[in-house]
């Protein structure tokens, strides 16, 4: 349905899968081959994938009923996009770098963070909750589209480095309006870094629908950049998963970047803050309903007898546990010491901070002597 | 024997102050789960579904729906583990929901609230997030060796006395108000200088606290739909210069066309009402004569003339009077028309129509006629050039083909914007409608 776009009213368009989607498994959960893309997956590999799939949108709506309940501050529901974040973070290796916005909560689960630890900072207690160099996924980034250039200039290091690793950057499709991002296209097709961009197209740039943002699908950007963009069904894992590998693999093998548009919606409110009611359509909510990311790797699980309804159980018992966990120790979660502030801002220890952080305990323990 | 714990209304969006409470869930003796929808608020950003923090059974309701309340407030209490205790001897006064409208000041539930606060041990952190500040009263500064020599900390009835900050009670002491008296209303039950000020002018007016009388004037708060009903009412009112004309028609045969719609398969699942006709003439004669469809742009000083028609349709729910629209009406075949009317109307009764569903109108009509009345003069939606009222339908005596019979009449009565429409034009198209009633087959000819 179309509002006369002269008024400058919302529109909402119910998206159809568009011309030249990569996809693997249908909404139905239907198995299906591309040209060009092809995975050859084990049951367990699949059955994985699912329980992914699984405890990660339960994570999200157990830190979703914190939010509600005032335990967080705030909330970006990452429900819908489960598949895309599923689907590219599990085709990364080990040693590759990953560079999320602040949604990628299905990417840091892959990355072996501690679920805990992705709501610290949405609790206020830290600015970040896991050490980057341990899992290689860098710090959540609010500021929209700045993690592309510091996502570029590692993958430059990379090369410098002569290592063999590849550098996946995170960003939604409103980033792709901003100049960071572009500059970060112009530089990584220049240098031919080891990048692969992952745009999570979820359709809304908080109010702003993606047609209004540009006058063609967004992966044909990367044609005037200089090199290869493809649209991926982002509510198929697998199709996620497979365009994925394949484009770290180009990066790996000295073919420079790439941009994927996994095309997805986001279920729910931008964040806690916003009512998506206002500005978009129930009937395109409950479109994109109908191609849920998870339940189309139920339905391909059961058609196909890989996994029997006892898996799938055991799956939900698993993610209630799970969830029921997350809740338990975000409300045990410590604050912070004061002094930890001091921690990582250089490398190496600084004279200055040095000199700063043992007046600043001095200080502090001056409340201490005080208070019995 | 379980414990009791308490919910407090939490900042659900980042900086919001209070909320109104629309609807509970759940009620005294109900078993209640973690993360189960207990109840629903209304902040300045949207309306919020709570989910409950505990598993447990729910003892008190502690807020009425229909008031404010400002964020910390507790909102319910909980039984949680074992069997339900009877509420303990120090619950504090808060309005309990059959008081909704009792003259109480909204303001008494937040000033309760530090009374009570203490939900459980050490849960009073308040979360900051970067960017977005401190909130005032969140944070408490604690002594520290400097400041430790202040007589204050070793009076010998430091344990029970008050907590003020010494500007309060230098304040206290001047206007002779004694601080243990009070019960303080600041951060952690600290006394303020409000509720000194408050103190000292009860003092002063005596004990004026008397029966309330039954016979004195109830006031309701304005608040939500009513007040956005007053602002657009008055906005609409005093803007566009109104006009209405009115007339009386013979609906007889769209009342058998009614009939006959009916029995087809295609409108076996809708209900149809005799708005559904209507709608379709009026939107037929929109088609005929579009200026009718059009809004005045005070600011370019243009008429905008609309190219599709969102077809409003004012509902009296229990929240108030709401116009949601159906959307790209003049496109929508006679079912869909009829299923899409049907839809608005119980997603209006259920208090589910979204501010999407409620702005972009172009063209409304107003079915008095369910209100038992012959007509009247409606106001037009704000924005919009035409209204088009709808009275009841009555068998009276009629001049019909010559001879007095009985038969189906209504009124109708068409309000128009006179900056936009001139009275040649409002009557033609009231005319036209009118005259589509009369002789459905109209409908047909000009559709």
């Amino acid at each position: 349905m179309t509002i006369d776009a002269a008024r400058g009213t919302p529109r909402g368009t119910v998206a159809e899968s568009p011309p030249g989607l990569v996809q693997l498994l249908t909404p139905a959960g239907e198995r299906v081959e591309h040209p060009d893309y092809e995975i050859d997956l084990t049951a367990e590999e699949i059955k994985g994938l699912y329980r992914d799939l699984v405890i990660v949108r339960r994570l999200d709506t157990e830190a979703l009923a914190l939010t509600r309940q005032g335990e967080l501050a705030v909330w970006p529901s990452l429900r819908g996009q489960e598949a895309a974040q599923i689907g590219s973070a599990r085709a990364l290796l080990p040693g590759d770098m990953a560079f999320p916005s602040y949604r990628e909560h299905g990417v840091a689960w892959c990355r072996g963070v501690d679920p805990v630890k992705v709501l610290g900072s949405y609790r206020g207690i830290n600015h970040a909750g896991w050490d980057p160099r341990k899992h290689n996924l860098h710090l959540p980034t609010i500021v929209i589209g700045s993690q592309a250039l510091h996502a570029t200039g590692y993958a430059m290091g990379i090369q410098r480095d002569g290592a063999e690793d590849a550098v996946i950057v995170y960003f939604g499709d409103g980033a792709t309006s901003e100049g960071d991002l572009n500059e970060a296209f112009v530089w990584s097709a220049v240098q031919n870094a080891p990048i692969v961009f992952f745009c999570q197209n979820n359709q809304w740039a908080i109010s702003e629908p993606s047609e209004r943002q540009s006058r063609i699908p967004l992966h044909r950007r990367a044609d005037g950049f200089g090199f290869p963009g493809v649209r991926v069904d982002g509510n198929d894992v697998l199709a996620c998963l497979a365009v994925t590998r394949k484009a770290l693999d180009g990066a790996r093998s000295g073919q420079g970047p790439t941009l994927v548009e996994a095309f997805t919606y986001r279920m729910g409110a931008h964040t806690t803050t916003d009512d998506p009611n206002r500005y978009r359509l129930q009937a395109e909510v409950e479109a994109w309903q109908l191609k849920d990311p998870v339940d189309r790797v139920r339905a391909y699980l059961l058609k196909s007898r890989t996994a029997d309804q006892e898996f799938l159980d055991e799956v939900d018992a698993e993610a209630k546990e799970v969830g029921a966990d997350l809740r338990r120790r975000c409300l045990e979660l410590p604050d912070p010491e004061l002094d930890e502030l001091w921690d990582n801002v250089y490398v190496a220890e600084h004279p200055l901070l040095a000199d700063e952080r043992a007046r600043f305990t001095s200080y502090l323990r001056s409340f201490d002597e005080v208070s019995r | 024997m379980g414990e009791l714990r308490r919910f407090a209304l939490p900042d659900v969006g980042e900086g919001l102050i209070e909320a109104d409470i629309v609807k509970w869930h759940v009620r005294p003796g109900d078993a209640v789960e973690v993360n189960q929808t207990i109840l629903e608020i209304e902040t300045a950003k949207a309306v919020v579904e709570l989910p409950c923090p505990f598993e447990g059974t729910v003892v008190e309701l502690l807020v009425a729906e229909g008031t404010t309340v400002d964020v910390g407030v507790p909102l319910i209490t909980v039984a949680v583990g074992g069997d339900v205790p009877s509420p303990p001897a120090e619950t504090p006064p808060a309005p309990a929901p059959s008081e909704a409208l009792s003259p109480v000041s909204p303001g008494t539930a937040s000033a309760v609230a530090p009374a009570v606060a203490g939900t459980a041990p050490g849960r009073d952190r308040v979360p900051v997030l970067v960017g977005y500040g401190v909130k005032p009263g969140s944070t408490t500064r604690r002594p520290r060796r400097a400041d430790a020599v202040e007589p204050e900390a070793v009076r010998p009835d430091a344990g029970t006395a008050s907590r003020a900050k010494p500007p309060v009670r230098k304040l206290a002491r001047d206007l002779g108000v004694d601080l243990a008296a009070l019960t303080g209303t600041g951060p952690q039950g600290s006394v303020t200088r409000d509720d000194v000020r408050l103190a000292a002018a009860v003092a002063e007016a005596g004990p004026t606290v008397a029966e309330e009388d039954p016979r004195a004037e109830r006031r309701v708060p304005v608040r939500g739909v009513r007040k956005h009903t007053a602002a657009a009412m008055v906005r609409s009112a005093f803007t566009a210069p109104h006009v209405t004309t009115w007339s009386q028609v013979d609906v007889t045969e769209t009342t058998g066309l009614l009939a006959g719609l009916r029995d087809l398969a295609d409108f076996a699942d809708v209900r149809i009402s005799p708005l559904l006709p209507v709608a379709k003439a009026l939107l037929v004669a929109v088609r005929r004569n579009p200026l009718i469809n059009s809004s005045w742009d005070e600011e370019a000083q243009e008429i905008v003339v609309k190219r599709h028609v969102n077809l409003g349709v004012a509902a009296a729910t229990e929240r108030g009077l709401i116009v949601p629209n159906v959307k790209d009406a003049d496109t929508l075949p006679l079912p869909e028309l009829a299923r899409a009317l049907a839809e608005l109307a119980a997603m209006a009764r259920a208090g589910r129509a979204s501010p999407r569903d409620l702005s972009g109108g172009t063209i409304t009509i107003t079915n008095v006629g369910v209100f038992g009345v012959d007509g009247g003069t409606p106001i037009l939606t704000p924005g919009e050039s035409a209204i088009l009222a709808l009275g009841q339908i009555r068998d009276v005596p009629w001049v019909h083909e010559g001879e007095i019979k009985i038969r189906k009449v209504t009124t109708l009565a068409l309000s128009f914007d006179h900056r936009v429409v001139d009275g040649e034009l409002g009557s033609a198209v009231l005319r036209e409608v009118g005259a589509m009633l009369e002789n459905p087959t109209l409908m047909l000819a000009w559709a």
